[in-house]
């Protein structure tokens, strides 16, 4: 008898286990994604392949991945969010086929990333990724910020959201007398580094902490991820926070308009955070595109705060050469780009995007 | 005898004027809200019906009460957060419990695609306890053999000792364990000098999380064989291992497989050594050797820290398809348990 | 499980093994049953090898990080191991995993110990089956269900309560503060003062049980109210029993990973105030930052698990030597 039950047991697990087997789904039919998805291409990779890193950039690779294998039946490509770091540590000990990361090569990485490439590895800035203030507050719809103002909230200087700094900022708004909620990321992360490097160059004197992918300052709130703060945000009254567009826009936050070094406040828009990537400087040499941006530009109705990732790839040498140029070169085509506008990311802007592609051809 | 008892309309209202007083007081005042009343007035109540009883029969018997009404509530205020786990699991759980949710993966589901689904979760969280079992149950049997059948002496007792150590292990510590042995040791061997996450590396985790549990039950279970029967088998000439596993293996079958069943209840919670070990993934993956794989926990917790507003009721899905999973398991084996016990 | 039958208490035959142990003669020298029990001592054997091998293996891949940490691995309450001159210490988090569960044990004991005694001595057997049942599927919730619940639905009303707290309270350090208040120790152990209580109940229950026949009806016989006869016989006899019981739920608070991530601020440093929003613990730790950790990273993420180990290992002996030496309860433990 009993062996009876137990034996009907394992049969039902067994049979539960082949009914779901046989009917999964990755959702590979076809990507219905946004609409400047369908743009050609160019040519099509037939190989598969492994990528890692940055998590800022996840999300626009989900999406080009998408559009890209629905276009190119035979390719495979696939990206984990692993983090820039150990993203870059991949490429350099050959598991990934490139990497994404949040910031150019450091010395000592591209030195080991060029003596593994046997050439050089090139630095690709693909995806722009503008960084939001985001907060949330009743009955204020409109905020408006500076550098010093936002070193000081997130240094734990500035606890209430009357506080005269921020009131002075903004003349009209009914702002309530409660505490600031300051929401950093709790794991490391380049948007951290992004957003800190930031906070050091356009407010130096309120800003004591450096830049760094850890959080350094500080107090606060820590939450996993920029989902995490997103998630946070969302549900909590009094908080601020930083995320990536995308992330804003997702989950419906309110940003914040940020005062650049022309004396504007700017609101957070692609085009803006574009004007503030073609101002910056290219420090790479020959096709590798490094970018160096300046936080205080005062170009009109530029965005500061951005994070710009870049992809990582060899420029030769490497057995997937073909797979990888052709993938790279419908991200960085203009039909890849404009993919990205619904995701909250921002397009690279033309004089860039055309140095990209021109860098991307030359893989091989 | 001349017992004097309280007679319940003081009782009453002693409890009517205690939660007047008490909201008189707190919304008189402005200090707080209904659960404000309902504390003070239950802390009233209890002094109130102190100071009655010990009036009517006497401090002791007042004392007696005073308790009882304690404990009383304690019981009730324990129920109130399962209560409401559970009526938030099935309110906010309800939403997802489509067919889609179970047939498809997250893979290619971005933050504004409402879709999507645990189908690969489910898939790694079924393969990583069965592995887990299929490890963890021949050993964890055959130790406990050990400790009943052949074991004495001071040896014996510290591999006792150390098997009830061991279940106060920390599932996180179990992770870490494999992910310093087998992940980053191991594993390059075989995968060009890399780490590499694995279903398998989770179940290796499970395993060590389950042995511990299946050894102290399975023990429990042999040691309920009645000793003449085993010594009836000796007696017609039958080897010890013969013993074992004809006669007392199977008359404590029935408890083997509860604790056992109990065992994998357990290990299909565990979110921390999947999330170290196996590293998640979006798509689905038969093969637990090789790549990324999630599981059902993991997935709850991912979804749980995604800020896509489609994610919650996804979490919230499948938190209710495991804890359904889990507390199946857990009544089954329990029931196995009562009947086996009550037809012995 | 309780329901042993009569004559068969396991606390009898504890030093000689049922089955005989090596007592019974041998045929040959190598034959099936020496395979057999040479298998089954391997078994058993190989929970000291997974013990040991936990410790050794942890320590060999800390170590590394350890050598490269700037900053005392004891006292700095920050963590940045992926910095290039590393700095991180368990200060602050070991704190924080301390207080937490230490927080949680305050307020779960009382209520379990209460439910304890209402199922062995108060309720009637109809409704202490079921209620006792119900506890025991508390423990079988998935602790990151009890984070997702603790998250979302939890942290508002210990958010209410945390403001009101620091209303009327707010002149006490652990209460005081301007906020803002929410993801703070208070939560994160309160949700894990729910995932203990079951622990706690359920061992508890089962000793009170025990509670020798003869000792409770001699107090009633001597007039004793119902009461007096639980602080006269029953609690006497349990308090092992129950000292044991709250060194594994401090076990298991200690180790809980999950729901603390998903309810604690996570923010470093060492602070006694309760309900302002941060907290942060080992495990917690490790699961937060897990991801993103490079070679450094990870192994003072090991390096801090390692402490996590001893510490709960440490907790853990202790309890079973309680335990251990009062065989009656043993089986309880389970």
């Amino acid at each position: 008898m009993k062996l009876h039950r137990s034996g009907h047991l394992a049969g039902i697990a067994l049979t539960a286990t082949l009914a779901l087997a046989a009917c999964g789904s990755d959702n590979t039919a076809g990507g219905s994604g946004s609409a400047g998805a369908s743009a050609a291409p160019g040519s099509c990779g037939a190989g598969s392949l492994t990528a890692q890193g940055s998590t800022a950039q996840k999300n626009a690779m989900d999406e080009w991945i998408k559009n890209y294998q629905a276009q190119c039946s035979d390719a495979k490509v696939d990206y984990q969010g692993t983090g820039s770091g150990a993203g870059i540590q991949a490429f350099i000990a050959g598991t990934a086929d490139f990497a994404g990361s949040d910031s150019a090569l450091k010395d000592e990485d591209k030195t080991k990333a060029d003596a593994k490439c046997g050439g050089a590895a090139l630095n690709l800035p693909m995806v722009v990724g503008p960084i939001a203030v985001v907060y949330h507050v009743d009955g204020v719809d409109s905020l408006q910020l500076d550098a010093p103002t936002i070193a000081k909230i997130f240094a734990g200087k500035i606890t209430k959201w009357d506080d005269p700094a921020i009131a002075a900022l903004n003349s009209g708004a009914k702002l309530p007398s409660a505490a600031i909620q300051a929401v950093h990321r709790s794991d490391e992360s380049g948007t951290t580094d992004n957003f800190t490097k930031y906070l050091s160059k356009a407010a130096e004197a309120d800003w004591t902490f450096g830049n760094a992918k850890a959080w350094k300052a500080p107090g606060g709130t820590g939450a996993k991820g920029s989902d995490g703060i997103a998630a946070l945000v969302k549900s909590t009254v009094g908080t601020i926070g930083y995320v990536e567009l995308s992330f804003a826009e997702n989950s419906d936050l309110t940003t914040a308009k940020i005062k650049n070094g022309a004396g504007e406040f700017t609101e957070l828009t692609g085009a803006s955070a574009g004007k503030t990537i073609e101002g910056a400087k290219i420090t790479g040499t020959g096709n590798d595109l490094t970018l160096s941006i300046d936080y205080r530009t005062s170009t009109a109705g530029a965005y500061p705060i951005v994070l710009v990732t870049y992809e990582i790839a060899c420029e030769k040498g490497s057995a997937k050469a073909a797979d990888i140029k052709a993938f790279l070169n419908y991200t960085a085509s203009t039909g890849g780009q404009s993919a990205l506008g619904e995701l909250g990311y921002a397009p690279l802007p033309e004089t860039v995007r055309a140095k990209v592609a021109t860098s991307v051809a030359a893989i091989g | 005898m001349r017992v004097k008892r309280l007679s319940p309309a003081v009782n009453l209202l002693v409890a009517a004027v205690a939660f007047g007083l008490s909201a008189a007081i707190v919304l008189g005042a402005g200090i707080g809200n209904g659960v404000l009343v309902v504390v003070l007035g239950w802390a009233l109540y209890l002094l109130g019906i102190l100071v009655a009883a010990g009036r009517v029969e006497g401090r002791r018997a007042a004392r007696d009460r005073a308790w009882r009404s304690l404990i009383y509530s304690a019981c009730v205020l324990a129920i109130l957060p399962l209560a409401s786990v559970v009526w938030t699991l099935i309110a906010k759980g309800a939403g997802r419990l489509d067919g889609d949710f179970f047939r498809s993966s997250m893979n290619n589901i971005g933050a504004r695609d409402p879709n999507g689904g645990a189908y690969h979760a489910i898939i790694g969280t079924l393969e990583q306890v069965g592995i887990a079992t299929v490890i963890a149950v021949p050993l964890g049997v055959l130790g406990a053999i050990y400790l009943v059948e052949y074991g004495r002496g001071r040896f014996a007792g510290t591999v006792r000792f150390f098997v009830d150590v061991m279940t106060g292990v920390p599932s996180i510590v179990a992770g870490l364990f494999v992910l310093s042995f087998w992940v980053l040791i191991v594993s390059p061997w075989v995968n060009h000098g890399q780490p590499r996450f694995s279903g398998f590396a989770a179940a290796l985790a499970l395993s060590v999380l389950m042995l511990p549990t299946i050894v102290r039950s399975t023990e429990e279970m042999l040691r309920l064989v009645p000793g003449p029967l085993r010594e009836g088998a000796y007696a017609l000439g039958v080897p010890q291992w013969k013993t074992v596993l004809k006669i007392v293996i199977p008359a404590a079958r029935a408890g083997i497989v509860t604790g056992v069943m109990l065992a994998i209840a357990r290990a299909a919670g565990e979110t921390a050594p999947v999330l170290l070990v196996a590293g998640g993934a979006a798509a689905i993956n038969f093969d637990p050797f090789t790549g990324n794989q999630s599981a059902l926990a993991l997935f709850v917790y991912q979804q749980a820290g995604d800020a896509s507003k489609y994610a919650p009721a996804r979490a919230w899905t499948a938190a209710l398809t495991l804890v359904a999973i889990v507390l199946i398991l857990t009544v089954a084996a329990k029931m196995l348990a009562r009947r086996s016990s009550s037809t012995r | 499980m309780s329901a042993h039958p009569a004559g068969v208490s396991p606390g009898r035959h504890r030093e000689l093994p049922i089955g005989g142990g090596d007592a019974l003669p041998r045929k040959a020298r190598f034959s099936l049953e020496t395979g057999f029990r040479g298998l089954s001592v391997a078994a058993g054997a190989m929970v000291l090898v997974i013990i040991v091998a936990i410790a050794i293996f942890l320590i060999a891949k800390a170590v590394p990080a350890l050598r490269a940490n700037t900053a005392n691995f004891f006292t700095y309450e920050q963590w940045f191991p992926n910095d290039a001159r590393p700095r991180f210490g368990i200060a602050a988090i070991a704190f924080g995993t301390v207080l937490s569960s230490v927080i949680a044990l305050i307020v779960a004991v009382p209520i379990a110990l209460g439910i304890a005694l209402f199922l062995s001595h108060y309720a009637p057997r109809r409704l202490a089956d079921p209620l006792g049942f119900a506890i025991d599927l508390l423990a079988a919730v998935p602790s990151v269900v009890f984070g997702l619940w603790g998250r979302d639905v939890f942290a508002q009303p210990v958010q209410d309560f945390s403001v009101w707290l620091n209303t009327y309270f707010g002149w006490i350090p652990l209460f005081g503060g301007d906020g803002p208040f929410g993801r703070s120790i208070l939560l994160g152990s309160l949700v894990l003062a729910i995932m203990v209580l079951p622990i706690v109940t359920s061992l508890s229950r089962e000793v009170f049980q025990q509670t020798p026949r003869m000792n409770e009806e001699a107090a009633l016989a001597l007039g004793a109210t119902k009461w007096e006869m639980i602080r006269t016989a029953v609690l006497p006899y349990g308090k092992p029993g129950v000292i044991a019981a709250v060194m594994l739920g401090l076990g298991r608070a200690l180790g809980e990973t999950i729901a603390l991530a998903l309810t604690l601020g996570t923010v470093f440093g060492i602070s006694v105030n309760l309900i302002r929003t941060g907290g942060n613990s080992i495990a917690a730790n490790i699961a937060n930052t897990f991801g993103e950790a490079g070679d450094v990273g990870r192994g003072a993420l090991i390096a801090s698990g390692l402490v996590l180990f001893a510490i709960t290992l440490v907790v853990n002996m202790a309890a079973r030597a309680i335990i251990h030496r009062r065989r009656e309860f043993r089986d309880a433990a389970a």
